[in-house]
């Protein structure tokens, strides 16, 4: 299996999980990496230079129609949805989704349409139950699905609901989600 | 016959309803950014109480009333007074000091939604002694937003975050001489409306129709997929001066269009371009 892209979804306490994820994956990663973190309307520079302090991997805000490329880390910007077309980012203001935008369901499951199988889904802690039907939906088309363990979890809410929306899961305490992700995409690594 | 995957048909049904509305009534979604444009016809198929995007295709073929609700809510209309302050910060420290130079300055709002942003630019022109000289055109595809704009009357319950805005824009005076309360909402004051056109135009079928100095065609583009974008781009560039000034919204970009080269930046962080060539 080639997978194309990693979609990440979290909301309170996501950015130490985050970063642990970030600071954790490989340079010349074969697949790029989509984070949907809820957070305050005005807070993205900040957040993308701590994410990047500890990541091998460039971290970006994403641009509209910004090419989906390998080895690069995109963050949805503060306040717009962050869709995924076959090949490329598109960004919208459409009205938040479970109260949230960027809305994790609404990058989930435009991950699931674009690039079916060849995604892999990851809910971490938060306060909500966003995300939950879009992981569904990524497993539904046939791609993979990881969950925070909630016990694991800074808030276990959002995890848990993800949980009861898709049938087994891989549920990982936070430091071993990266080395199951590096088993997943080994064999597309280019040696 | 064997199932097949969930979203062929759904694909197709959505390019049969974009075809039929094109082929019918005129406005052309056909390439739109799909995955945006799939959500907003799903909450429309259930606002409408119909099941499928076929029979969403039929009730908006039949019913007039159908269709301007579907147009209403299939554009996303959201616009505010000084949206993104730092813009205006950043067009009075680098636009301005162009346009001084002109004694005439013609502006093109595209897709101007309810107006919010044409009367900004328009208070930011005024406070920096330009507005006299100053042309606006603003226009959009959707008639009903227009008719707002029109009006020029802001829901007073959002003038204390505008108000934030204004500041935080640069804002040299007191806000609140730019509008007077009227029926439960504030009402722009007419000096401030005199040299505005509102207009309907679509970016997508209709022509370029004037050359400008300036035009700002935020939050729109966005709603495009790439190929779109770029014939809009055609678009916007044939109607600008030669180092005429162009504005896009926060989070979109020249760099993934064939135009990249025929403008300098201004602001990078505020996607303000000047065209060079
Ligand atoms: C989000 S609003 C942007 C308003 C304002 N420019 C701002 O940035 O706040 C997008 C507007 O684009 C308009 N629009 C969408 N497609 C269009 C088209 N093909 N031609 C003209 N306007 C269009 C919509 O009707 C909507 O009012």
């Amino acid at each position: 299996m080639d997978f194309k892209i990693v979609v990440i979804g979290a909301s309170l306490g996501g950015l130490n999980a985050v970063q642990t994820i970030l600071s954790a994956l490989p340079k010349n990663l074969p697949v790029a990496v989509a984070i949907g973190q809820h957070r305050h309307r005005s807070s993205d520079g900040e957040l993308i230079r701590y994410l990047q302090e500890t990541s091998v991997l460039p971290v970006r805000e994403a641009e509209d129609k910004q090419p989906i490329n390998p080895g690069i880390v995109f963050l949805a910007p503060a306040d717009y949805h962050l869709l995924v077309e076959p090949g490329y980012f598109a960004l919208s203001k459409d009205a938040p989704v479970t109260f949230a935008r960027p809305s994790i369901d609404v990058l989930f499951e435009s991950a699931a349409d674009a690039y079916e199988e060849q995604v892999i889904g990851i809910i971490l802690t938060g306060a909500s139950s966003d995300g939950a039907k879009g992981l569904a939906k990524i497993q539904a088309y046939g791609g993979t699905v990881i969950v925070q363990k909630p016990d694991t979890a800074e808030c276990p809410i959002m995890p848990e609901a993800a949980i009861k929306a898709v049938k087994m899961p891989q549920i990982l305490p936070l430091a071993e989600i990266v080395p199951f992700l590096n088993s997943q995409i080994k064999s597309q690594i280019l040696i | 016959m064997s199932p097949r995957h969930p979203n062929e048909l759904e694909d197709i049904e959505i390019k049969l309803l974009l075809e039929g509305i094109y082929l019918y009534y005129g406005f052309d979604f056909r390439d739109y950014a799909m995955a945006s444009l799939k959500r907003r016809i799903w909450n429309i198929i259930h606002a409408e109480n119909v099941h499928t995007v076929s029979g969403l295709q039929e009730k908006v073929l039949h019913d007039p009333a159908c269709m301007e609700r579907f147009l209403l809510s299939l554009s996303v209309n959201v616009t505010s007074m000084f949206r993104d302050p730092s813009f205006y910060i950043a067009f009075r420290d680098k636009a301005i000091p162009v346009l001084r130079t002109y004694p005439f300055i013609r502006i093109w709002h595209a897709g101007c939604s309810t107006g919010e942003e044409v009367y900004s630019l328009a208070i930011l022109m005024f406070e920096e002694g330009l507005y006299h000289r100053c042309r606006i055109y603003a226009t959009d595809m959707n008639e009903a937003v227009l008719r707002k704009a029109k009006a020029g009357i802001i829901p007073l319950d959002l003038m204390q975050e505008y108000t934030q805005f204004y500041l935080q824009a640069g804002g040299k005076s007191d806000f609140s001489e730019y509008y007077t309360a009227a029926y439960n909402g504030a009402l722009i004051r007419s000096f401030l409306r005199e040299n505005i056109v509102f207009s309907p135009h679509n970016l997508v079928t209709d022509a370029s129709f004037n050359e400008f100095n300036v035009i700002l065609c935020r939050n729109v583009l966005i709603y495009f997929n790439r190929s779109l974008q770029e014939r809009v781009h055609k678009l916007l560039y044939e109607s600008l001066r030669t180092f005429g000034i162009l504005g896009l919204g926060k989070h979109e970009t020249m760099k993934t269009t064939a135009y990249e080269n025929h403008y300098e930046e201004l602001d990078s962080d505020e996607k303000i371009y000047r065209r060079i060539a």
